[in-house]
């Protein structure tokens, strides 16, 4: 990919004095970072949303944290961004420290959230300006380099405009600019993606990128599987408040041995799809087979995990038929960050 | 100095983004202005007997009330704004930057005075012809009392609005505490009409003391009791007032 320049030179704005990290190349480290939140009224029991999680990020990365609704993904993200204070745990970012001086964070990271976080009524040439002033730089100072963040982002086409007459993507182009206005060495994307179409999507993924090969560490949230795969450099999945596996997507998924085969039991978009007393014979079949590691039904298929799919298929297909069940259809895939997620808590991310 | 520099940037911001909604700050100015000319007339002839002699006598008691009820509920209703801020997460935005947090919420209080304050002027010169008179000096002392009721009520809709984190709660709080609070500042009649009881209780109402000092001011009392302790009881207040608010949002809010 062509890399544009981020942001013309201006003076930096982030003040020095920072407490020296443990390692130079971790920009994050989190140790037993936990959350509960008390529930609102009086029958409401208190939610454990993050219950305790490690891990640390190294300079210049791309990290991601994949995990289903609710998994406490963006819960962490807030912490670490200083918007929600932990219960318990520790963490260092950029030699700050997040419990004690959160003031020193705020001044080396940056944050795109979910929600936009500008006003409808205020056109992104204004809200860029107030951002710079924001992080300490005097009125002139901010209208340059707003307008030079117009140009680099490629805004110039909407930026006088009211936010209200937005499209989806030119939000996003729009809060990505924002967050990095002050060229924080670590920034927090949470859900970069979400509700965009996929031209916005890819582009998204070409910005994280571009923000990345100038430096800057990413720490990013997502529930896709395609997302964590292309663009993180390295992943956590989390799940129930909990890490549960970490590692580079390939990593991780060549920990799931082998290939993963698919035996469907009825076609795609038959009605009423296969009876359960039939899904279950056939995982009992395939179950008692020397050569799968590991079978889960998923709807009206069954995902078989072996060591090569190449030999693995002739003898499914004759175990099957010697107990007289006739799958519609085989394949075999490389193993997905989902079967990565399948097989360390037995449910998929789809679901 | 970074506190005041951060809450006049959020003043500006705000501001900006309020006045491209000219609309909506003319249609805030219909209440009182219906109530400076339909209601006003009324006190002329029920307080006829009180040395209200003119239509003037009368806006001068009529106009701190309606300044007064105006502060109140416009101020009250400065936590829609925030929590419309919350959730649209210019809240957090901002909290992530090194801006001041307590002048984010000074900021937006105090760009929600000026508007306030502008609506003042606007009825203050809709009551000139119909007799209102009134020193300079006093008006301009009468507006610096208004402030302070005005940010009084600001911090009390913030503090209440950061508790209950809903629109739907914030507008029952707002009228189950405003109305009774508004009358018992004597804000259409004055409370020298009520009865011993009301007055009494009354007593322990900020509002009704600022309400009491602005009518001195605007008819021409400068040296009053009422004026200074007026002023006084509404530092206290405002000050309380405003610490709770800025408590409230130091805290979490997202």
């Amino acid at each position: 990919m062509t890399s544009r320049p981020l942001l013309p030179v201006h003076d930096a704005v982030v003040a020095g004095g920072v407490v020296a990290p443990a390692r130079r190349d971790l920009v994050i480290e989190a140790v037993g970072l936990r959350k509960t939140y008390r529930g609102r009224g009086r029958k409401a029991k208190p939610v454990a949303a993050v219950r305790g999680v490690d891990f640390a990020v190294r300079a210049g990365e791309i990290f991601g944290f994949l995990g289903p609704n609710g998994a406490g993904k963006s819960t962490t993200l807030h912490m670490l961004a200083t918007l929600i204070r932990p219960d318990g745990g520790s963490a260092v970012i950029g030699g700050a420290d997040l419990v004690r001086s959160p003031a020193r964070v705020r001044e080396v990271i940056g944050l795109v959230a979910q929600r936009s976080g500008t006003y409808d009524d205020a056109t992104g040439r204004q809200e860029l300006a107030v951002q710079a002033q924001m992080h300490g730089m005097g009125k002139a100072q901010a209208r340059g380099v707003a307008d030079a963040t117009v140009a680099s982002f490629g805004l110039a086409e909407f930026a006088d405009r009211r936010i209200k007459t937005y499209s989806g993507g030119q939000r996003r182009r729009l809060d990505f600019a924002i967050g990095v206005i002050h060229r924080p060495s670590v920034m927090f994307l949470d859900e970069p993606t979400a509700g965009l179409d996929p031209p916005s999507r890819a582009e998204m993924w070409q910005e994280v990128r571009r923000l990345r090969d100038n430096g800057m560490t990413i720490f990013l949230t997502t529930h896709y599987l395609d997302e964590a795969d292309a663009l993180c450099d390295r992943i956590s999945i989390i799940d129930k408040g909990l890490i549960v596996a970490e590692g580079t997507p390939s990593q991780l998924k060549r920990d799931i041995a082998g290939d993963v085969v698919t035996v469907h039991l009825s076609g795609p978009g038959s009605a009423g799809g296969a009876d359960e007393s039939l899904l279950a014979a056939t995982i009992a079949v395939l179950t008692g087979l020397d050569f799968v590691h590991g079978v889960e039904g998923v709807d009206t298929a069954v995902r078989l995990y072996v060591d090569s799919a190449a030999t693995a298929i002739p003898l499914t297909i004759s175990a099957l038929v010697r107990a007289g069940i006739e799958p519609v259809s085989i394949e075999f895939r490389r193993p997905s960050l989902d079967d990565v997620f399948l097989a360390k808590t037995g449910r998929t991310l789809r679901d | 100095m970074k506190l005041l520099r951060d809450t006049w940037l959020i003043f500006r911001y705000e501001a900006v983004v309020m006045a491209r909604n000219p609309g909506l700050i003319a249609l805030t100015l219909a209440q009182p202005i219906t109530y400076l000319v339909l209601f006003a007339p009324f006190l002329k002839i029920a307080m006829a007997g009180r040395g209200v002699a003119t239509y003037g006598d009368a806006y001068a008691i009529y106009v701190p009330g309606l300044f007064v009820s105006m502060g109140l509920f416009g101020g009250l209703f400065a936590g829609y704004g925030l929590l419309n801020a919350v959730r649209q997460g210019v809240v957090d935005r901002c909290r992530v930057t090194p801006v001041s947090r307590t002048g984010l919420l000074l900021g937006r209080a105090l760009m929600h005075v000026a508007l306030l304050e502008f609506q003042a002027t606007m009825i203050t010169i809709a009551a000139l012809p119909f007799g209102l008179r009134v020193g300079l000096g006093e008006l301009l002392v009468a507006y610096a009392l208004l402030s302070l009721v005005i940010l009084l009520s600001i911090s009390i809709s913030y503090g209440i609005a950061l508790v209950v984190r809903n629109e739907n709660s914030l507008g029952i709080l707002i009228n189950t505490v405003g109305q009774p609070v508004s009358l018992l500042a004597g804000v259409l009649i004055p409370l020298s009409l009520a009865p011993l009881w009301v007055q009494n209780v009354a007593l322990w109402n900020p509002f009704a003391w600022a309400t009491e000092g602005l009518r001195a001011l605007l008819t021409g009392h400068f040296a009053t009791s009422a004026v200074w302790q007026g002023w006084l009881v509404m530092v206290v207040a405002c000050a309380l007032a405003v610490w709770w608010s800025i408590r409230q949002f130091n805290r979490e809010v997202s």
